[in-house]
């Protein structure tokens, strides 16, 4: 039989506990809105540049661009999107599963792994995985700046043929209760990313087509890079406050169980002294 | 299309301009662009510079960033990789870009003293723009 004093003191401790959980579900709910509202910030941006992308692309057709070249995908550079912290339910662990299977996976001869978020690169390091290159700083504070920088890190890996292909694998935000892991090939550009209609004549066009083509395709991978990571944080800031609240209800519902103990073996003390009692009165009455 | 114009500046992380408008006045690759309604549809570069438009007698002015500019059917739609108001400039700061451009200008050369001459551009032109109010 447990004693009340234990008992006192374990609801008090998760007591406590869930004190803690629940708060950090608050700040994930704040954080959230705050990631969310960046991303519909976004919105009006990538729609404008998808249009005139598009639009754009299909004015100067069978355009060699370097961001636009397909090679054989003999080696690639897999980035692998994560958090920073933890306690956010399987959000890093879907991530890293993913990028494990797709290392192992004979889809590519040879993937080279960049790390951006501390939860990545600690679990690779504890793996033995080299990484070519980490971005620990990046998650903490998203400028697009930053991401812009991290685009162009890429860029330069992929025209200056270090690598053939590069894939960005991260959670995207689909809703509140719903994190995916995708995999979204950043460079070559998609072709169904920029395919479009000519629809739009008698444009003028400054400096020309091909010119105004080839600033905006290092914009749109830069864009894309930013949107991933926006979208990625978002989905973080979700999962935690799924997590966080499963975690007060479970500290919740413990706290209900233990109570129901702690009174059962009140009360059994109570009745036991009683008993004591009477039957020490009864003892003595009878003499 | 009767009236004014539809102003939109949109950049990564917001909408700064959103607004119908008289006229606008933009910092074009290949020069000013002065865009009036019925402005044939154009799409051009930007580059570092003033954005100014006018509603009815008064003038606005952002400082711009590279970018883009769309215009259709009395729509200007500016994509620009940053845009700032005037009472957003940390004159300050645009003063202390300034100087450090102007200083490394002095012993850059090649793809950094182009580098540092864009961010000297950037940074006159927040000057600018922030001495407009």
């Amino acid at each position: 039989m447990p004693n009340t004093l234990d008992l006192r003191r374990r609801i008090r401790s998760v007591k406590s506990t869930q004190q803690i959980t629940k708060a950090m579900k608050m700040v994930a709910a704040a954080r959230l809105r705050r990631a969310q509202s960046r991303i519909m910030e976004a919105r009006p941006y990538a729609a404008s540049m998808e249009a005139v992308l598009r639009s754009l692309a299909a004015r100067v057709p069978s355009r060699k661009h370097p961001l636009l070249e397909e090679r054989e995908e003999r080696s690639i550079t897999l980035v692998t999107v994560t958090g920073d912290k933890g306690l956010c339910g399987a959000f890093n662990a879907n991530v890293l599963r993913e990028a494990l299977n797709l290392l192992r996976s004979e889809r590519w001869p040879a993937v080279q792994l960049v790390l951006v978020g501390r939860k990545g690169i600690d679990f690779c390091k504890v793996r033995g995985i080299k990484p070519v290159a980490t971005y620990a700083e990046l998650m903490g504070r998203i400028t697009p700046e930053s991401a812009f920088s991290l685009a162009r890190d890429l860029t330069t890996r992929f025209v200056e043929g270090t690598t053939d292909a590069v894939y960005l694998l991260s959670n995207r935000f689909r809703s509140i209760i719903r994190q995916e892991v995708t995999l979204h090939r950043l460079l070559p550009i998609p072709r169904a990313d920029i395919a479009g209609e000519a629809s739009l004549t008698g444009y003028v066009y400054e400096p020309n087509p091909a010119a105004l083509l080839d600033d905006l395709l290092p914009r749109h991978v830069e864009f894309q890079v930013l949107r991933a990571l926006l979208s990625s944080q978002a989905a973080e800031q979700a999962a935690r406050m799924t997590a966080m609240d499963a975690a007060s209800k479970n500290a919740g519902e413990m706290i209900d169980k233990l109570t129901l103990t702690y009174n059962r073996v009140r009360q059994a003390s109570i009745t036991k002294e009683l008993i004591e009692i009477v039957s020490g009165a009864q003892a003595l009455g009878e003499r | 299309m009767s009236g004014g114009l539809h102003l939109k500046v949109v950049t990564p992380t917001r909408v700064v301009v959103d607004a119908e408008v008289d006229s606008v006045t933009l910092p074009g690759a290949l020069g000013a662009l002065g865009i009036l309604p019925g402005h044939t549809p154009l799409l051009s570069a930007l580059r570092i510079g003033e954005l100014e438009y006018r509603q009815g007698v008064h003038e606005h002015f952002l400082a711009i960033q590279w970018g883009f500019v769309e215009v259709q059917d009395d729509r200007v739609t500016v994509l620009a990789d940053a845009a700032e108001l005037p009472g957003e400039i940390d004159v300050a700061a645009a003063q202390a870009d300034k100087r450090e451009a102007e200083e490394a200008m002095r012993t850059a050369g090649g793809e950094e003293f182009n580098v540092q001459r864009a961010k000297l551009q950037a940074a006159v032109t927040r000057l600018a723009v922030a001495a407009r109010v």
